[in-house]
């Protein structure tokens, strides 16, 4: 038998699988004995508790999908029966509802730890813009989700939404009658949108797969920004990194009890409590917390086209910020002007939140442009020419050897070159 | 020499502490089995009949429409049940049977309720490969016994809903039931 | 960088109390905060209460409002026994699908049932309302911001409108609806509902009571969620700290 190799396993059935396909095998180098740098700090567990959370919502969607009815008469009721007739449904549903927020708040947070180390930059590119994709599709899912409920906001959301891509010149109203099935949001949208909102989990662990795979390929980053020179810069993942990240995990799930068991509803809209009216517009359509600053970007600007593109724009110009920062130097540990501007950056973001959250008039119209503008600043503008401007601090020689105080090297030290970033 | 002090560390607190670290490792790992089952039992129990299905699986049925000769079917828990208001010559023909010569022996004053021998309730269902039985109506065949008739493969129940033809093995199944006064039954 | 998280804590803190005003009520005041039963982490349900809420319901409220998902069996979860469901719902007359000739026919309630609604229909309910809906009760706490002090507000709100504000036709001046003009008229009197165990029957009374069951009937779960809660929390704090101690004995030797 040409090209097998006996597996070395000590239980004889592991290692009559692995033999044949060397799936322990293959646990064992990626997640056990992987060389992971050993400086993590907590922001580091903020990948595998989105693993997690991807896995309960999998579950909880499943078991939710076996009462739910994807038809306009039949939806809402069919939640409510979850809630009041189906075992234990209520804890389905508050578990998949504020679930999503917990994807959010996880990912969102995952992401500034991105933004703040540099871990974006060399060779970590593809990594970034593989993660960018998946903030995408977890932000088709959520809409979609939010939808399947159909109470008003699901619907009026869902139209409003929709509505935008009418914006763009000659094939926008084509391809929203498309969407919808129809000429307005109706049975045929709810229904797609609940096939396509089953499916997309699917595919999002399909790029999780290929985002892990990638980050297998370059190792992690590490608070420092510095590569790994050798072992005594790292621990291997297991024990080390799963006793951390089960700590991280137990913490997650406390906030996450939290809010399923006493607020489960702090972070939706009354509204949805409402059966979908579509004679009646509610006073106030503002999607979820998580959309809340793309929003806000969206409503900025006058022009329907122009606002569209200046929201997908806000996301789009994340898949190039490995190209905008110029910086040689990865971690904002070590430069000290960017350390303090990102919070600006991150400032406007919760502002443009906030924003969302308001009616489009007066001061929220005038704050959400400056923020809008901060932001795209940030990115095309400070980014580029912070990089090539600011004098970053010396770099310590390895993560085995960090500079106590992170003061000026001693004179041989200094003498190293910059890493290459 | 940061490395070698560190593995005589690490091997300090191998030896040392290998006891109570294990001891806290199965803590927690009983701890996470223990909310893995919560989580499972939660989720599986979510598939058990919720409490709408519940409510009507237990079903009333009134008797005082049915005439004496006449059966009707109700559905109950999914299932067809045939009631019928047995003549005396259908309960006389019930009674008049050796039991040896039953395919699936047994009396009929075990499938009635003592003092309402006028009334049989049986799920309609043939034992064979699930058909609904004819016989209810008036104008339906109801086989040699005068019971029932299986048009599917020809099994037939006599008035006591015994098998006495096949290809069925047994008799038509019955439904738990329990009459509430003379005029009412609650089935399940 | 300490300033800058400061800052940034702030400005999170003050986003999430900011994110209330596109939901409050234009030109209503906020509702005063009632004390309930059920209020807090480790709230119950006063049941007698919640009984006499229904009471009010049935009463008063479901001449107008329908509760179209809640079914008689569902009063078990406020203290009702199989027998007084049984009577409740048999008390009731419901639709009861067709009879043989196809004509619908009506009959007694069962513990199955839903909630007997006073109208087929939305069109009958706005004909006879003068144009108006009264809106389903099942959710209408969780479904209004302010949620039960709403409720009680509205219900307890009905005054004579001030001298300078023009009413339309057929519209009534409540305190707390936005806008000011609800198309219900004052629901509530004082001694309206007699309770049987002899409870004070005011208007705030009626009102607190029939709150805490419509917060029931919104929110049935609430209790057996609160106290399933206070485990899962507590055992998450045992095992954040066991997991924190064994990471830390698997690290004593990198730190």
């Amino acid at each position: 038998m040409a090209g097998i190799t006996k597996s070395e396993f000590k239980n004889p059935l592991i290692n009559w699988i692995d033999t044949r396909l060397p799936v322990f095998t293959m646990m064992q180098k990626e997640y056990g004995t992987f060389p992971t740098p050993k400086n993590f700090n907590y922001f580091w567990n903020f990948g595998a508790l989105a693993m997690v959370n991807l896995m309960i919502m999998i579950i909880t969607g499943i078991f939710l999908a076996m009462n739910y009815q994807p038809n306009t008469t039949l939806a809402f009721d069919s939640v409510q029966h979850i809630m009041r007739d189906v075992n234990y449904g209520w804890l389905l549903r508050y578990v998949h509802q504020n679930g999503a927020s917990m994807f959010f708040i996880i990912t969102y947070i995952h992401i500034l730890r991105g933004m703040y180390y540099g871990s974006y930059k060399y060779p970590r590119e593809l990594l970034w813009m593989i993660g960018v994709v998946i903030l995408l599709i977890m932000m088709a899912t959520a809409f979609m989700g939010y939808v399947l409920p159909w109470g008003q906001m699901s619907y009026w959301g869902a139209t409003v939404i929709t509505n935008l891509f009418s914006a763009f010149p000659i094939v926008g109203h084509p391809i929203v009658t498309w969407l919808w099935g129809g000429f307005s949001v109706d049975n045929p949208t709810l229904n797609r949108f609940f096939s396509l909102h089953y499916l997309l989990p699917f595919v999002l662990v399909g790029v999780v797969f290929l985002h892990v795979a990638a980050l297998h390929i370059t190792g992690s980053n590490n608070p420092l920004g510095i590569e790994v020179k050798g072992p005594q810069d790292t621990v291997p993942f297991h024990p080390y990194y799963t006793t951390k990240d089960s700590v991280g995990v137990c913490v997650y799930l406390m906030v996450f009890a939290l809010l399923v068991f006493f607020w489960p509803n702090l972070l939706g809209d009354p509204n949805n409590f409402i059966p979908a009216n579509p004679l009646q517009t509610p006073a106030d359509i503002v999607p979820e917390w998580y959309f809340l600053p793309f929003y806000a970007i969206l409503r900025s600007v006058p022009n329907k086209l122009g606002g569209v593109c200046m929201m997908f724009g806000s996301i789009l110009v994340l898949f190039v910020l490995p190209w905008l920062d110029t910086s040689p130097v990865r971690s904002a540990r070590f430069r000290p002007i960017f350390r303090q501007v990102i919070w600006l950056w991150v400032a406007a973001v919760v502002g443009l939140g906030v924003c969302g959250a308001n009616k489009p008039e007066g001061i929220w119209v005038v704050l959400s442009r400056i923020f809008t503008l901060y932001y795209y600043f940030h990115f095309l503008v400070l980014l580029p020419v912070l990089g090539k401007l600011e004098r970053p601090l010396p770099l310590p020689e390895s993560i085995s050897r960090p500079v106590i105080g992170g003061g000026p090297m001693p004179a041989g030290a200094a003498a190293k070159p910059m890493e290459k970033a | 020499m940061a490395e070698h002090s560190a593995a005589i560390a690490g091997h300090h607190g191998a030896t040392e502490g290998i006891t109570k670290r294990d001891f806290l490792q199965l803590i927690a790992l009983s701890g996470a089995a223990i909310g893995s089952a919560a989580i499972g039992w939660t989720v599986v129990d979510s598939m058990n009949p919720s409490k709408d299905v519940l409510a009507v699986s237990a079903i009333d049925v009134d008797l005082t429409p049915i005439t004496t000769g006449m059966g009707i079917t109700v559905m109950w828990q999914g299932k067809p049940i045939f009631v019928r208001h047995r003549t005396a010559a259908e309960i006389t023909s019930a009674d008049d049977v050796k039991l040896a010569e039953l395919i699936d022996p047994a009396t009929d004053a075990s499938r009635i309720k003592a003092g309402h021998d006028e009334w049989i309730v049986l799920i309609g269902i043939c034992t064979h490969l699930g058909c609904i039985p004819l016989g209810n109506k008036p104008t339906d065949p109801r086989g040699d016994w005068g019971g029932w008739f299986c048009p599917c493969h020809g099994s037939q129940y006599d008035t006591s809903g015994r098998v006495r033809h096949g290809p069925a093995p047994l008799n038509l199944a019955l439904p738990p039931y329990a009459f509430e006064g003379g005029t009412k039954i609650m089935i399940g | 960088m300490r300033a800058f998280k400061g800052v940034l804590a702030a400005a999170l803190l003050s986003a999430v109390a900011m994110t209330t005003p596109v939901f409050a009520q234009d030109e209503a005041p906020t509702p005063p905060k009632q004390t309930w039963s059920f209020d807090g982490v480790f709230g119950g349900l006063d049941l007698a209460a919640a009984q006499r809420g229904f009471q009010v319901y049935s009463e008063v409220c479901s001449n107008c409002h329908s509760m179209t998902l809640l079914h008689y069996r569902d009063l078990a979860g406020i203290g009702l026994t199989d027998e007084q469901i049984k009577a409740v719902a048999a008390a009731v007359t419901v639709p009861l699908g067709v009879d043989d000739q196809g004509n619908p026919k009506t009959g007694p309630a069962t513990p199955a049932s839903q909630f007997r609604s006073p109208f087929a229909n939305e069109q009958a309910a706005r004909a006879a309302m003068n144009g108006a809906l009264p809106p389903d009760l099942s959710l209408i706490v969780n479904a209004r911001e302010g949620h039960a002090d709403y409720v009680y507000a509205i219900l307890t709100g009905f005054t004579a409108a001030p001298a300078a504000f023009k009413m339309s036709n057929g519209m009534n001046y409540d305190t707390y609806f936005p806008g000011h003009q609800i198309a219900m008229p004052q629901p509530l009197q004082d001694g309206q509902v007699t309770f049987a165990d002899g409870s004070p029957n005011r208007i705030e009374n009626e009102a607190h009571d029939v709150v805490t069951f419509l917060y029931w009937a919104a929110n049935p779960e609430a209790v057996q969620r609160k106290q399933i809660g206070v485990r899962v929390v507590l055992f998450l704090i045992f095992m954040s700290g066991i997991t924190y101690a064994v990471k830390r004995k698997v690290w004593a030797d990198v730190h």
